[in-house]
């Protein structure tokens, strides 16, 4: 008899690992969390804030860190108020307080953005159902709503630093203002200067080069797709290069820079890296993305040429949020040709009913 | 999948290729072995042997006369102790062989088998016992016995080895190369294929280039290495097909409608092994691997030894493990035991610790989209989800649930770990069902 062999009492006393977890695979998940992702948004807002801090002074970054406290604190007051899990963990609620902050002037009061915050979080994202169900971005209709309510504290642009020192004010022009008022030829902006972020404008928007910066973080870390932010600047360009092409462009301009122009002044940039790209009201495929940038590069500049706002890249977001469920919907229905489909069925039943008819009137006639 | 593209969209889940240098150990034999009889899908076995019996190894011990099945033979010599039944890790009853082991290992006698046309090689291939190694174990007689046998002229190896962990087929690779070539050109020459290919993640590059050599050394024309980028799930069949030979094959499409056989490169390994020597399919080779082993390896194991066994053999465990999966983390199953034994489609066992089991919460869905981006065929899957929450059958049917091949790309890159993959099989189940219900 061979050595190994086990009696049964031997083998019961084998202990088996048993109750093990079970679950169904995959059983490794990716570690870019909700978390994660938000982390890397704030990350890219990093330069942003820096150059605001430059242009602006120590005032701006006081206006962006309130921001993201007012609005963390929003979010937590209303979950322990409302009894809800605390959901402040994926600072959602940072971004959405720091892109606000990001959108007002560098000498906003404080309790004007501690309102827009409170607008923000609770009443467009918290009361929709949190994080995910909002229908509209929280930054942009917190922005809109502090435009709409304090217009001429939204619309009084403090001048930079770099400025003070030429010009003898406190407050100065955006060049969309200047546009809108038909002063652009007497003062003209330096496109080189708009770049850079030395004109008047909110406090995070002004300097496209820090957002660049951002933005390419955040399509190198594969958080946002390109195809927003491109479809979005692609359609300012080309829809103020046909317009000025056609209408003429102000005197000291051609089309060209004025098309450059309108993608460097107020909010195009900003908006289209940091606003327009948010998860939960853009669309999910990649023809939907591109309708969606189109849409809101379109809104702007028809906002901005033909309506009395000289800024429209906030409205132009609002609007094609609003727009996103019926672009993911149509995009659904024609990429899985769902809609090809239930045209073939009502023809083929329309078919039918017609030759039930025709057979039904030659049997009344037999 | 409207757009034509190079590749499908792929996933990076990490390689974690931890055992990919060690050469393969044999285990000793275990005391006790019970074999499943429901080895493959399709009909399970009826037992041959009965209480009492002497069997040698490689005797055959299985058999049914159902269409979709094959031979299921003993990877020991000794006694039947009985036939018992256990609850396996599908979740169903199934029927085992209890034997026990005497150590001998006293072989069946076996010759190669001879091989004069096409019947005879399906013949052949039945009697081995093969089934997809890959993990599938469809009756592999079965996939080389197609209807349209004169359509077939490609003929793909699949060793892309996607799955994180795995090192079982690299092993093969690097050990049993000769094998390889052997059984492909078995393969090609009973399809009558014209073209071979071996596809290989590029992450083996040791293996690539051992094959290039060997086929240039042998003067093979016809069979070609085909280099695959490391990324999940490459090693889907449809993928893979599609990778290779730009062909797309739809869920419910064979392979070989397309003209197209995939066949596993351990199953392949073995073929050309059983075409020379006629022993058949008893012992395979595993990766055991994880964090609550003590010493990760490559082991040769018989079929019917027990987990518990094989992990002991591996050191046993290093912690109090709280997950076994058969097979990769992406597709494995979850065991409930250790007591369940080894099947011949394994080609891993992981155990995992309380630590790297958890299941991190899940939280709301933000709509990101990676889901959409990650998935191979470009499909929906959080629409899935949502439908398969409101019931809607006819939106998971527009939507084309039934595309998905569950590989759980989509599982693993959402942000707000949701169960997606899970939820997209319970929307194929719900379709299925409406499906049955509508013809009734």
């Amino acid at each position: 008899m061979p050595e190994n062999k086990t009696t049964p009492v031997e083998k019961a006393a084998v202990k088996y690992k048993t109750g093990l977890l079970v679950s169904n695979s995959p059983h490794m998940v990716t570690k870019l969390d909700t978390k994660r992702t938000m982390l890397y948004v704030l990350i890219a807002l990093v330069p942003c804030a820096v150059a605001a801090t430059i242009f602006f002074g120590p005032g701006a970054l006081a206006r962006i860190l309130f921001g993201a406290i007012f609005a963390f604190l929003a979010e937590f007051c209303y979950d322990k108020i409302m009894k809800k899990p605390d959901t402040t963990g994926d600072l959602s609620c940072l971004v959405t307080g720091t892109i606000l902050a990001m959108n007002v002037p560098a000498d906003f009061p404080i309790w004007m953005l501690c309102i827009g915050c409170c607008v923000a979080i609770i009443i467009v994202k918290c009361l929709y159902g949190g994080i995910g169900r909002n229908i509209a971005n929280p930054a942009i209709v917190g922005r809109i709503v502090l435009l709409l309510s304090w217009t001429s504290y939204m619309t009084t642009w403090p001048v930079t630093n770099f400025q003070k020192a030429t010009v003898d004010a406190t407050t100065g022009a955006t060049p969309l203002g200047l546009l809108s008022d038909g002063t652009i030829a007497t003062t003209p902006v330096s496109l080189g200067q708009m770049f850079l972020g030395n004109i008047g404008g909110a406090l995070g928007e002004t300097c496209t080069l820090a957002i660049l910066i951002g933005g390419a973080f955040l399509i190198w870390k594969k958080i946002i797709s390109p195809i927003i932010p491109c479809a979005f600047i692609g359609t300012v360009f080309l829809f103020a290069l046909l317009y000025y092409g056609f209408a003429g462009a102000p005197a000291g301009y051609n089309a060209f820079t004025m098309a450059l122009f309108h993608v460097l002044a107020g909010g195009v940039c900003f908006g289209a890296f940091f606003c327009a790209t948010d998860y939960v009201t853009s669309p999910i495929m990649k023809r939907g993305k591109w309708i969606y940038g189109i849409g809101c590069g379109a809104m702007t500049m028809i906002i901005r040429l033909f309506c009395s706002y000289p800024e429209g890249v906030s409205f132009a977001i609002l609007f094609m949020n609003i727009m996103t469920p019926l672009i993911d919907r149509y995009v659904e229905r024609s990429f899985y040709g769902i809609a090809k489909k239930e045209k073939q069925e009502k023809a083929a039943a329309k078919a039918e009913a017609k030759a039930a008819e025709s057979s039904g009137k030659e049997g009344a006639k037999a | 999948m409207i757009f034509r593209k190079k590749h499908l969209t792929s996933i990076d889940a990490g390689h974690y290729k931890n055992t990919a240098d060690q050469q393969t150990e044999v285990m000793p034999v275990p005391a006790v072995v019970k074999i499943s009889m429901s080895e493959n899908i399709g009909a399970p076995c009826k037992p041959l042997v009965k209480k009492g019996d002497y069997v040698k190894k490689g005797q055959l011990i299985g058999d049914t006369d159902a269409f979709l099945s094959v031979p299921i033979h003993s990877s020991v010599s000794g006694t039947v102790l009985g036939i018992e039944t256990m609850r396996s890790a599908m979740g169903g009853n199934d029927t085992y062989v209890v034997i026990e082991s005497d150590g001998k290992q006293e072989e069946e006698e076996t010759t190669a088998p001879v091989i004069e046309d096409q019947p005879a090689f399906i013949k052949a291939m039945r009697a081995s016992g093969l089934v997809g190694l890959g993990g599938a174990s469809f009756p592999s007689w079965v996939k080389f016995n197609p209807k349209n046998l004169v359509d077939i002229d490609t003929l793909i190896v699949n060793g892309a080895e996607c799955e994180p962990f795995i090192t079982s087929d690299h092993r093969t690779m690097l050990e049993d190369a000769q094998d390889v070539l052997d059984g492909a050109q078995a393969m090609m020459k009973w399809l009558q294929a014209e073209n071979g290919y071996i596809a290989i993640e590029n992450n083996k590059q040791n293996a690539i280039d051992k094959f290039n050599k060997m086929i240039v050394e042998q003067g093979i024309k016809n069979l070609h290495v085909f280099p695959l980028q490391a990324r999940y799930p490459k090693g889907a069949e449809r993928v893979l097909i599609y990778e290779v030979t730009g062909k797309q094959c739809d869920a419910g499409v064979l392979p070989a409608a397309l003209g197209v056989i995939v066949s596993n490169i351990t199953s392949t390994a073995f073929m050309g092994k059983y075409l020379k020597t006629g022993k058949p399919l008893t012992w395979k080779r595993l990766t055991v691997d994880g964090d609550a082993v003590a010493n990760p390896k490559n082991v040769l194991v018989p079929i019917g030894a027990s987990v518990h066994d094989v992990i002991e053999f591996c050191g046993g465990y290093k912690k109090e493990p709280r997950k076994i999966l058969m097979g990769g983390p992406m597709m494995g199953r979850a065991i409930y035991s250790d007591e369940q034994t080894i099947l011949k489609a394994n080609n891993a066992i992981l155990a995992f610790s309380a630590e790297q089991a958890a299941i991190p919460e899940e939280t709301a869905c933000i709509n990101c989209g990676r889901c959409h981006e990650a998935c191979p065929f470009d499909l929906l899957p959080t629409k899935f989800a949502d439908a398969y929450q409101h019931k809607d059958v006819q939106a998971l049917r527009d939507l084309q649930v039934m595309q998905c091949m569950e590989c759980g790309s989509c599982s693993y890159v959402c942000p707000a770990h949701r169960p997606l993959a899970f939820m997209n099989k319970l929307g194929k189940a719900m379709v299925k069902e409406a499906d049955k219900n509508a013809r009734k």
